[in-house]
Formats: structure tokens, C-alpha cells, sequence
């Protein structure tokens, strides 16, 4: 029999466990900071003690105990400062005394309690947004400082300080331990959703042949989705995002041609989809609208994405539905960029007059202005509508606009069919 | 990465003692076991199988075609349950694998068996190695 290499053996045990390690050590040393230096302890141990002893059976419970019994080691020697530091002591006593009792309690729904409290309190409204990301790839994605760093493409140390700053600034704040009630909650969940799509779109976002760090950041999300679907199964909009992006990642591998080119979603080879991905994504979507969540917006997006999941064949989109499913989400969340995609859906629906309509009625919006997609969008409408002349101008317009050296060739070559066209023959 | 861990039958379970055996204790212990699945994230589906004796096998040989009932004699050969599972390398499957198994043991006390991990054909199999 063979076994694996001990330290990549040991990287995935911590993988796969670090989050649950560092929840549970958070409920008992009341701070995140702590818990995770403990958390690392029990991995240094690990990493001296199991090429020689092997891996245990349960690793990640003797990571656990192990930190359990620095935690300990810890608050013995903070009673010994006791006597030295009474009215310090006292509340240290408290806590030992609470700590000692958690040992005992904790079962698998308090680990599920736990995890969910560590993604609250990593995506605490006291950190900035970079700092929420940075924490929760690190606390619950198991990531090192230097693979967050390498997906995000920023230096390590400003990661590292990042994740330091972060820790403090929960510390000072007396962030509490616990899984927001009340109104509380929606806000609180909003900004948890917003880190891990913001995660989702760093990786989706990034193009073929860079460094294989920024994709797998989609499986890191999912993966972050997917749990958090599990922890807090009553959220529609969990079950949205996550539908969003099953659905999303079902394109992955159709999204480029062998060069690494771009391909656009109407032109993909949907056999290329990936159908596992699709059938939970749609499985997802469902959900939410069961638990009454059609109209969070990310339960609308996925169901503007699903619409083209379900669709055997681009000619067998319902556009009527997307472009219903857009002017909803236009109306719940404002945005140029969502009222161009309206647009476009207007167009596919109704014909090239009724979206260049509405692309027209943006000309004047400043946060346009240098998007590229604009010019590139009523170009192709008045492309459908013949007038070639103003097509191909806002075809040359777009080229110069956009910074992607391969949709700038593909832009101009379509200017130049515009032109050939117009040409009296 | 994608990964198909397949669990090797064992005796209780072609024996139908296991799974397929409708107690509510059962299915309680299943909706359970799934749930610690999928609470880390990286079960993509999953299922247990029925014992290979309410199974057939279809057998394509030269110009015949064969349907063969069950049960098929080695257990050890047999298919009891599956599951597709999302890691990131070879070394977190594997360690994904014990974990599965340990579930088993938790949910079935005295289960024991084989697991076979191969990682499914998909576009990441023909990059570089890591």
C-alpha cells in the first residue's frame, strides 16, 4: 500500500479542515485572531510530528485537540498572571472555566453553528471589502497568505498585513461571536453573499493561460456557496447566488477557443456546458423560489442565466423571459450596465429598433462613457437595422475603446465587413 | 479537480442490510450522512446503490448481447454506492475518501470496505501538472 507524500497529505488535511478547527477554537477563545494562531500551532505540530508517526486516523480531530491543549496551556499560564494581575485574572478564570466546559459540548450541529459564525465574522461591515475577502479566503478557504495573494495579484505582505489589520480590528471592535438575528440579519448576509460573488468573479473573470490560481478561485466560491447553503438553508438569496454561479461555472471550459480567445455565450458549443454544474444550478434556482426568493437579485440573475442553460441551442432562448427577468432587475437594482443587457435581451425579443432605443437613452451616461460594450452594442443594432454607416463607426469606436487586443481585432474586422457592405457594388 | 470515489460493496450491503433496509433509523442515518457531505462543500452528487442480486448485467461480446441477473459473486467487485466530489488535487481526494469512509463507520458501526478514487476526464487532465 502507498500512502501519499506526507506534506501535501498534510496541505489537504488542513484544506479540508482548518475552518472547522479555527470556528471551534473561536467559540472557545472568543477571538478570531487567537484561534487561528492556535489553529496554526496544531498544523506546525502536525508538520513535525506526522512524517514520522503518520497521519492519524482523525486528523483533523488530533489538529483539534491539539490546539485545544495550547488553548488550555494558554489560559493556565494566564492564571498563573492572575496572582500577579488580579482584576485581569478574574475574567480570564471565567473564560477558562467556560472554555473547559465547551470541550465537552460540542457536537456536529455546533461545528455547523460555529463555521456559520466565522462567516459572519469574517465578513464583518467593520473590515473593508479587500479585508472581508482576504479573511474568508484565508479563515474558511483554507488558502495561504501567498495563494490569496497570486489570485489576487497584489504583493504577499500586503495580503499578510491585510489579514493582521483585520484581526486587530475585530479584536478592538469586540465583534461578538454569534450568527446575527433579526433585521440585522439581511444586511449582515448581503455583505457575506457580496464577498464570496466578488471571490466568484475575481476567478470567472480572469482569461485562459494566466496563472491557474485566479480560476480556481470559482471552485473556492462554490465551494464557500455551497457550504453556506448548507449552514443557513432557509436564505433565498444563498440558494440564488449559489444557482448564480453553478449555472455561471457551467460555461468555464466553453468560454475560450484553443488560443485562449473569447468565445460569447451565444456562440459557445453547448455541449461543452457542464450539465452536472447546470442541473444543481437549476436545482439552486428552484429552491429560492420555493422559499419565496424570485425577486433577490441573485435569484433573478440565475434566472436570467438559466434561461440560456435550458435552451438546447442559442435560437431556443426565450428572450421574452430574459428581457421580463431584466426589466425586473433594473427596476430592484439600477444600473446602466444591467439596463444595456435589458438592451440587448429588448433587441432579441422585439427586434434591433426597440434595443437600440434603450441603448440610445444611455449615450449620456457618464459611468459609460468609456464602455466599451456600449458603441459595441449599438453598432450591432444598427447593423441588423442596415444603417451600415453609423454601424461601422460605432464598431471603430468600441475597438478604440476596449483593452482586450483580441476583441479590439474582432471589432475592427466587423467594422470592416460594415464598410464592404455599404460599398455600391 | 473532479473526482468519482466509488465504494466497494460489502457483505451487510448486498445483503441488503444496509441502505436498502427501510427502517426510518436508516433513513435518518442517510439524510444525515448526506447532509455532512454536502456540508463540506464539495459533493457534487452522490448515491447509494441497491444490492447487486436486484441488479442485471448487460454484456456486449462479438455479436451477442448477454443480460446477466445478479447477484455477482465477489462482492469485492461489486458497486455499492458513489459519489462525485470537487477537490483540488489528488492528495485532498484521497483524504476526502478516509473522511467518506470514516462517515460510513459513524453512521454504520462495524462498516468496513474499499473505496476507489479516480479522478473524472475533463479538460483540467490534459493541463500540466500542478
Amino acid at each position: 500500500m502507498t500512502t501519499a507524500h506526507p506534506h501535501s497529505a498534510i496541505d489537504a488535511v488542513w484544506r479540508i479542515e482548518s475552518a472547522r478547527i479555527i470556528a471551534g477554537l473561536t467559540r472557545i477563545v472568543r477571538d478570531v485572531g487567537l484561534a487561528e494562531e492556535l489553529a496554526q500551532d496544531a498544523l506546525v505540530a502536525a508538520l513535525e510530528q506526522w512524517p514520522e508517526s503518520g497521519i492519524p486516523d482523525n486528523p483533523g480531530a488530533w489538529l483539534m485537540a491539539t490546539a485545544k491543549h495550547r488553548a488550555i496551556d494558554m489560559f493556565r499560564r494566564n492564571k498563573l498572571l492572575e496572582r500577579k494581575h488580579e482584576e485581569l485574572g478574574r475574567e480570564l478564570k471565567t473564560q477558562q472555566e467556560s472554555a473547559v466546559a465547551d470541550f465537552d459540548i460540542a457536537n456536529d450541529d455546533d461545528i455547523g453553528d460555529d463555521l456559520l459564525r466565522l462567516v459572519f465574522i469574517s465578513c464583518h461591515p467593520v473590515l473593508s471589502t479587500e479585508a472581508r475577502v482576504a479573511l474568508t479566503l484565508r479563515l474558511l478557504g483554507g488558502l495561504t497568505t501567498e495563494e490569496i495573494a497570486r489570485a489576487f495579484l497584489v504583493p504577499e505582505p500586503t495580503v499578510a498585513q491585510r489579514i493582521v489589520r483585520a484581526k486587530r480590528t475585530l479584536t478592538e471592535a469586540h465583534v461578538p461571536f454569534e450568527v446575527p438575528r433579526g433585521p440585522e440579519l439581511a444586511g449582515r448576509l448581503s455583505s457575506v453573499l457580496e464577498v464570496i460573488y466578488l471571490v466568484f468573479n475575481e476567478g470567472y473573470s480572469a482569461t485562459a493561460g494566466d496563472d491557474w490560481m485566479r480560476p480556481a478561485l470559482c471552485e473556492d466560491a462554490l465551494r464557500l456557496g455551497r457550504i453556506l447553503a448548507e449552514l443557513a438553508p432557509n436564505e433565498p438569496e444563498v440558494h440564488g447566488l449559489v444557482a448564480l454561479m453553478e449555472i455561471q461555472a457551467s460555461r468555464a471550459h466553453a468560454r475560450t477557443g484553443p488560443a485562449g480567445e473569447p468565445i460569447l455565450l451565444l456562440e459557445q458549443d453547448r455541449g461543452r456546458w457542464d450539465h452536472m454544474l447546470i442541473r444543481r444550478g437549476l436545482a439552486a434556482l428552484e429552491r429560492a423560489e420555493e422559499l419565496g426568493g424570485a425577486l433577490g437579485p441573485y435569484a433573478l440573475q440565475a434566472a436570467i442565466a438559466a434561461c440560456h442553460a435550458r435552451a438546447g441551442t442559442a435560437a431556443e432562448t426565450d428572450w421574452k423571459r430574459i428581457a421580463a427577468l431584466y426589466d425586473v432587475l433594473s427596476r430592484l437594482m439600477p444600473s446602466p450596465v444591467v439596463e444595456l443587457n435589458r438592451a440587448v435581451a429588448v433587441a432579441m425579443a422585439f427586434g434591433p429598433a426597440a434595443g437600440l432605443e434603450l441603448a440610445d437613452a444611455l449615450a449620456s451616461e457618464p459611468s459609460l462613457k468609456a464602455y466599451h460594450l456600449l458603441p459595441s452594442v449599438r453598432a450591432d443594432f444598427l447593423l441588423k437595422l442596415g444603417r451600415l454607416t453609423e454601424a461601422r463607426a460605432e464598431f471603430e469606436r468600441a475597438a478604440s475603446l476596449t483593452r482586450n487586443a483580441r476583441e479590439r481585432e474582432l471589432l475592427l474586422n466587423r467594422a470592416g465587413a460594415c464598410a464592404a457592405q455599404a460599398r455600391p457594388q | 479537480m473532479r473526482f468519482m470515489v466509488i465504494i466497494k460493496a460489502d457483505k451487510k450491503s448486498e445483503a441488503g442490510i444496509l441502505p436498502t433496509q427501510e427502517t426510518k433509523k436508516t433513513f435518518a442515518a442517510m439524510g444525515k450522512f448526506n447532509e455532512q457531505l454536502a456540508k463540506a462543500g464539495v459533493m457534487l452528487a452522490g448515491e447509494g446503490l441497491q444490492p447487486s442480486s436486484k441488479g442485471k448485467r448487460v454484456r456486449f461480446s462479438g455479436q451477442q448481447r448477454t443480460v446477466i441477473d445478479g447477484p455477482f459473486s465477489e462482492a469485492k467487485e461489486v458497486v455499492g454506492g458513489f459519489a462525485i466530489l470537487e477537490f483540488k488535487s489528488k492528495e485532498e481526494a484521497i483524504e476526502g475518501a478516509l473522511q467518506f469512509m470514516e462517515l460510513h463507520r459513524k453512521f454504520w458501526p462495524g462498516w468496513e470496505g474499499e473505496t476507489e478514487v479516480r479522478q473524472v476526464l475533463g479538460p483540467e487532465a490534459f493541463a500540466p501538472e500542478a
